[in-house]
């Protein structure tokens, strides 16, 4: 490591970020303004999580990146890279042996423990974006915890689909104040932020938001009374580990048709194979 | 030229303030631990964990009240060389550090507003000692409960009624520190 400060970004940066993590994790869900940087990578690669990761790194920490799931798609090879390279920082691609996990949209299958620290990539922060455009408005609709809106197009996914057809980025309520957007993580995920050993944080490094969830933070996926929460999967066993368990990726195999479940946590995946679970499609 | 003011900070910035940091987010996220924080040498009267939370938080954007025996020279000097803050009093405050009764009214400090909660103060508040003992906390980031000595539960319970809005606090003492956000009910 030469050439660059202890984790790419200058000292000032790093106190203006941990300060916005300090106030994120004093009001869950709240999502704090930051002055977020350009970073030598394009916005939607992970620019927040990046700065977020950069502001919490120590030099004894051990880093995971995920994407998806999965640790060697490009994504997570790069920004791990790039942490070895500008925090010289050792990496890890299993989950029970990393102290900070960079994630972009999936929470890893093995449960957390205290000690570590998921950060998430968000690219749209706010969960009302999509129904009320306007910044001024939605702040306001925070303050005033009046998310009937949010409630109106569940409804009205019950009316046309007969059930509710958001399945990922689904909308939580914490600590029963704010509504907040868990990142594009399947709403398979959502029970995992619930109650979870581990610190989270949020970055959104374009939308310059950073929030978090302390650990046993009770977070409740919205829903209603006659239609309650599902935490949908595929109904399939994993091709690989035959997990029956885990969230899938649906892989198409050929032209005619063909297609297998697996695990979208690879980390998981391998050390269910390696500890001699197999599934139909194993080698 | 006096020295002694030129002394007592980081040694190597980016590595300490990474590992003080920690202990701080550590504390702030599970109210009622109690973390080491070393790195800083400040002068008397402040403890080596306020001095490194204040180096670790502190630069020329964030206003800073000294309250009580800490409003000195020495800790002025010493502040203003290693992290430029302005110095302001409580009203327009990010961060204030001093003893709790010197900190008092905490109705002078901002809170936050309803569409800004996080435009609130932090309060550095430097105890005698730390002890997993007193208080009972419960709330985010507490599994059940938690147990700390506060130096007052009335204040935290009234700041805590104000949620969303309210002040944060941390607490130290020599190389210790411990945190209350605005979540934790305090009884």
């Amino acid at each position: 490591m030469s050439g660059y400060n202890f984790a790419y970004l200058d000292e000032q940066t790093k106190r203006m970020i941990r300060r916005a993590i300090l106030k994120a994790l004093a009001i869950p869900g709240y999502q704090v303004p930051f002055a977020s940087r350009e970073m030598p990578m394009p916005y939607g690669w992970g620019t927040g999580g990046v700065q977020v990761s950069a502001a919490v790194l120590t030099p004894e920490d051990r880093f995971k990146v995920i994407d998806q799931g999965a640790d060697d798609t490009t994504n997570a090879v790069s920004i791990r890279r790039f942490f070895e390279r500008t925090a010289g920082i050792a990496t890890t691609t299993a989950t029970r042996d990393a102290t900070v996990i960079q994630t972009r949209h999936r929470i890893p299958e093995e449960p957390l423990r205290e000690g570590q620290i998921l950060v998430y990539q968000v690219p749209i922060p706010e969960p009302l974006r999509f129904l009320e455009p306007r910044e001024s408005e939605t702040r306001k609709m925070h303050s005033l915890a009046e998310y009937g809106l949010m409630h109106v197009k569940l409804y009205e996914d019950i009316s046309r689909h007969g059930h509710i057809a958001t399945t990922y980025a689904y909308p939580v309520k914490v600590e029963e104040r704010y509504v907040m957007d868990p990142s594009p993580i399947p709403k398979f995920d959502n029970p995992k932020l619930s109650d979870c050993a581990a610190i989270q944080l949020f970055g959104a490094g374009r939308e310059q938001r950073i929030y978090a969830l302390p650990p046993y933070t009770t977070v409740a996926s919205l829903d209603f009374d006659d239609h309650p929460f599902d935490p949908s999967r595929a109904d399939h066993p994993c091709g690989l580990c035959g997990s029956v368990e885990t969230y899938l990726d649906e892989v198409i195999m050929d032209d005619a048709g063909g297609r297998m479940f697996v695990c979208s946590d690879t980390d998981h995946c391998e050390t269910r194979q390696n500890a001699g679970y197999r599934g139909k499609d194993a080698g | 030229m006096r020295t002694e003011n030129l002394s007592g900070g980081f040694t190597d910035p980016s590595v300490q303030s990474a590992h003080a940091f920690r202990a701080v987010m550590e504390a702030m996220a599970r109210p009622g631990t109690i973390h080491d924080i070393a790195g800083a040498e400040p002068p008397a009267p402040l403890s080596r964990a306020a001095g490194a939370v204040l180096l670790t938080l502190c630069d020329t954007e964030t206003p800073v009240h000294l309250a009580g025996a800490t409003d000195c020279d020495a800790v002025r000097t010493w502040l203003a060389f290693h992290t430029g803050a302005p110095l302001s009093g409580p009203s327009h405050c990010m961060l204030a550090v001093g003893e709790w009764g010197a900190l008092a009214p905490l109705s002078s400090y901002p809170v936050g507003t309803s569409e800004y909660p996080d435009r609130s103060a932090t309060l550095i508040v430097e105890c005698a000692e730390l002890a997993a003992s007193g208080a009972t906390l419960r709330g985010p980031g507490i599994r059940e409960t938690a147990r700390l000595s506060l130096p007052d539960t009335e204040a935290f319970r009234t700041n805590r009624a104000h949620f969303p809005l309210g002040l944060d606090f941390i607490f130290t003492s020599g190389s210790q520190l411990a945190a209350l956000p605005r979540t934790t009910e305090v009884s």
